[in-house]
């Protein structure tokens, strides 16, 4: 397989060959890398709006934005230049720092997120040995700009938003982080390099059969939660608290809040795929080696995005069928059934890795 | 008639009577409270279907229209006059009849009658620093005394109650609505899911409503006392921007109770038109509900599926009444145009794909367990309560209680064809929900049976060019999409009617947001209101 690695240690062979300091060459290396992933970001996000836009409009018997571009395809450029040129709407009575501060913690984090997720084959920026753990840790902080942001605004209506949205957050993050934690005790390792290597034969889907199956759904419902999506979408209820936490933001301060929860739906489903689906890994079916040659010729990025934007697909699928739960069924949900379930998975998972029941 | 009269006279000798078009009791003032108690008590007068202000320049006074829904729904009319013209007091039946709390708040708004003993005696529609009460014959109209005034209410909290001290006199208890450290969130008056401008200002604890306080006016149009100053053609189409998911029916009942004051007999072609258009207007109005309940909820997709259907109705009213809303349908003596060549293809094709599609609802919505959990159990409303606070309509009916006017009070062609009045036993959300659904199975059956059986001839009767109604008093209902809707029209032989009072289903419907929301989530305030199902318009008027 090809290995992005060779082109990246090539540049940064030459940058070395030409003279250029040690520190300079970090430099650049690192402005040239913020570059690339605040692009990716921006990219990543309007594909997401228009994905979403389109999806729903589909399941809605509707047609969504067809008038900018072809089929629309340039809403949301012109949505995002609304966004860009809006007024930033300064409000009596607020916390100002934390208000303002509030939005770039939740952009921080999730950007951090990001650069976690293996692209293809060396092609990752963030990777080190304790790298999902880093990125379960990272994703708690955009809890915090989201109670920031609640407290700061001085409103009823995102206070309460904002509680909501902590006690959802910190509850769910316990299912997420068990079901994670499920396949690492399959795996073995934290580091994602070696996750997707692992993966080489079989995802951890198809190794991890049953138990690997219910991390699978368990994750996708408590990331759902995480995202703040439909039907856990309780923070911003548009119908309850009108947009929830992020109600008196305007101008790009709320576009932060926009892309940051459509970068995140990417994130989550990024981190699906490389946890059960095999990253950027094509798939491979032992002995067929003609079939694995056949798939090892579509780069891996690709086979990153396509199981990523699958997984978005079946999140946004139920977000635009189901109601919205209420508070207190959601939190019963998580700590009464879900939590205990991911639990006691874990540790069927361990049976299983103990006894060798596995692939 | 004279069976009812020694019952009432047996509680209350000093009754005198006036016959008319529904039989007419005097109370005196100071009996009231009294004789209301025994009539509800011993005469099982349970429903307070009407509460009429009316200043008859002499002498001011109030009109009760009671149902006894155990006798045949037998409707008697109760009327009390103030001792006092310019500072009138009448004692309070919002104990007796829960329903009069609001009724009596807005009688006191529009004609400054102060009810004794009522509990929060506030303005219902207006603000609270507005001058003079507009019902009154002698209201000064000058902009000059109520320009429009851009500051916020002050002292929105102030209430009180007028209360007899021991010396027989009325004194006034002031009060707060909500307490000073309360946690006061104001849902409305511009949200996204108060259906319209409506404002209820919410004190919680955590996020457990403790009191729902309904602020009401936002659309207020003052329809009864423009009323007071057109002619009868013209008052019409008020009614269409009333209720505006009831506009057909809301307007046949007012060309009904003119009719029956002016003995018109409707030829049968426009009576089964009527009756046909009441029962589309229904299927619309329930295809919404379902729409908007399950946007509500967060169920967004649902919406789209229920309006793609209601656009089919509404391209049937399109098609014959020129709109697809405010049709403008029903005249005085029939209806205004002929149906067009389309209908009859368009009803059966709208019966032939309304099984199929309730299915899908019930597939995408109804039957998801998530919309149950957040329907069940919320929003309890026992049959006691929906009688006493007069809960009609599909909200009443999913409490059991069968209150159903085309089958009470038949009109058009209801007693003619064969329908279910279709009543659920849950007394919650999910109970109101699914009686709307049902009827829209029940609303396709009487269409199923009229469609081919649409008489030829005339539309509508001939009328006089003029229309002056015979002094007199009537009462007329109709069931309309949300409950039962009732028009009073009190006339003294004029081309304009001396007071109109329109008896809107919604206005009932408000009046239990709070008992059925208190103790429930924030999220189940929406619920209630959602199951509910008003239209603000029809509460402001």
């Amino acid at each position: 397989m090809f290995n992005f690695g060779q082109w990246t240690t090539a540049f940064n062979n030459w940058l070395l060959g030409i003279g250029v300091a040690d520190w300079l060459t970090v430099l650049i290396e690192c402005v040239l890398i913020a570059v690339a992933i605040l692009g990716v970001y921006t990219v990543l996000a309007l594909f997401y709006i228009l994905y979403e836009r389109k999806l729903c409009a589909w399941f809605q018997c509707r047609l969504g934005p067809m008038r900018v571009g072809k089929w629309g395809l340039l809403q949301v450029f012109a949505d995002m230049f609304k966004i860009l040129i809006k007024e930033l709407i300064s409000l009596k009575g607020t916390d100002r720092f934390l208000f303002k501060l509030a939005p770039y913690i939740i952009i921080t984090s999730s950007v951090v997120m990001l650069a976690c997720l293996p692209w293809g084959n060396g092609l990752q920026i963030i990777d080190w040995n304790i790298g999902i753990f880093f990125i379960l840790a990272v994703s708690s902080v955009g809890v915090l700009g989201i109670l920031l942001a609640g407290w700061s605004s001085n409103n009823k209506y995102t206070l309460i938003g904002a509680m909501r949205s902590g006690a959802q957050m910190i509850s769910y993050e316990i299912s997420l982080g068990l079901a994670l934690m499920t396949i690492v005790v399959l795996a073995g390792t934290m580091d994602i390099s070696t996750l997707v290597a692992e993966q080489e034969n079989a995802w951890f889907i198809f190794s991890g059969h049953i138990p690997a199956l219910i991390a699978f759904i368990i994750y996708v419902i408590a990331a759902t939660a995480e995202t703040n999506r439909g039907p856990f979408d309780l923070p911003e209820a548009e119908h309850e608290l009108v947009a929830g936490y992020h109600t008196e933001y305007s101008g790009i301060h709320f576009g932060f809040f926009y892309l940051a929860e459509y970068l995140n739906l990417f994130i989550v489903s990024g981190i699906a795929s490389l946890m059960f689906l095999g990253g950027w890994m094509p798939l491979h079916v032992p002995g067929w080696d003609g079939f694995n040659m056949v798939m090892n010729w579509i780069p891996g990025p690709v086979w990153f995005l396509g199981k990523a934007f699958f997984i978005s697909f079946i999140i946004i699928w139920f977000k635009w069928t189901f109601p919205r739960v209420r508070i207190d069924q959601m939190l019963a949900f998580e700590w009464k059934y879900l939590m205990p379930f991911s639990l006691a998975n874990m540790i069927l998972m361990a049976v299983c890795v103990a006894l060798g029941w596995h692939f | 008639m004279s069976d009812i009269k020694e019952k009432i006279l047996k509680i209350y000798p000093e009754a005198t009577f006036e016959e008319g078009e529904s039989l007419l009791v005097n109370v005196a003032e100071k009996d009231w409270l009294k004789v209301a108690t025994a009539l509800r008590d011993e005469l099982g007068f349970d429903v307070l279907t009407a509460l009429v202000g009316i200043d008859w320049k002499d002498s001011i006074g109030v009109i009760y229209y009671l149902t006894a829904t155990s006798r045949n729904w037998e409707v008697v009319a109760f009327k009390v006059v103030a001792a006092d013209r310019e500072n009138p007091y009448i004692h309070s039946v919002s104990k007796i009849w829960k329903v009069a709390d609001f009724q009596e708040r807005e009688a006191y708004d529009m004609l400054g009658i102060k009810f004794i003993g009522h509990h929060d005696m506030r303005r219902f529609f207006l603000r609270n620093d507005w001058v003079g009460h507009p019902l009154r014959k002698d209201y000064d109209t000058n902009p000059e005394i109520n320009p429009i005034r851009l500051n916020d209410e002050e002292n929105e909290d102030d209430t009180c109650v007028y209360e007899l001290d021991e010396k027989g006199e009325v004194k006034e208890v002031p009060g707060k609505v909500f307490e000073e450290d309360e946690y006061v969130v104001n849902v409305g008056p511009q949200h996204p899911s108060t259906h319209g401008v409506m404002r209820f200002r919410v004190s919680l604890d955590g996020e457990v409503i403790k009191k729902v306080d309904v602020v009401s006016g936002y659309i207020h149009r003052g329809i009864e006392k423009l009323a007071e100053g057109l002619g009868y053609p013209q008052i019409l189409h008020f009614t269409d921007r009333m209720d505006y998911m009831s506009a057909h029916q809301n307007r046949h009942c007012l060309c009904l109770c003119i009719e029956k004051a002016l003995g018109i007999e409707v030829p049968r072609r426009a009576v089964v038109i009527r009756t046909m258009m009441d029962e589309l207007m229904r299927i619309s109005s329930h295809l919404l509900a379902f729409g908007t309940t399950a946007m509500d909820l967060g169920a967004t997709t649902a919406f789209f599926y229920g309006f793609r259907e209601r656009e089919q109705v509404l391209d049937i009213f399109e098609k014959t009444c020129g709109a697809r809303m405010s049709m403008n349908y029903n005249v005085i003596g029939g209806v205004i145009a002929d149906l067009h060549p389309d209908f009859v293809k368009d009803v059966k094709e709208l019966i032939r794909i309304m099984p199929d599609r309730l299915k899908e609802y019930n597939t995408v919505f109804t039957g998801n367990v998530i919309a149950k959990n957040r329907l069940k159990g919320v929003g309890i409303l026992s049959k006691e309560d929906a009688i006493n606070y007069a809960i009609t309509g599909p909200s009443g009916r999913g409490s059991n209680w069968a209150c159903d006017c085309r089958k009470v009070h038949p009109y058009g062609v209801y007693d003619e064809v064969e329908f279910d009045e279709v009543l659920e036993t849950g007394c919650d959300s999910y109970a109101r929900f699914l009686v709307r659904m049902k009827e829209i199975e029940q609303s396709c059956r009487i269409l199923e049976q009229l469609v081919d059986r649409i008489p030829e001839g005339d539309i509508r009767a001939q009328v006089p060019k003029i229309i002056k109604l015979p002094a007199g008093r009537w009462y007329q209902q109709v069931e309309a999409s949300r409950g039962t809707f009732g028009v009073y029209i009190e006339s003294v032989g004029e081309k304009t009617p001396y007071r109109v009072h329109f008896q809107s289903p919604c206005f009932n419907l408000v009046g239990v947001m709070d008992i059925c929301s208190t103790g429930h989530m924030i999220a189940d305030l929406i619920t209630v209101g959602a199951a509910l199902d008003f239209v603000i318009p029809d509460i402001d008027r």
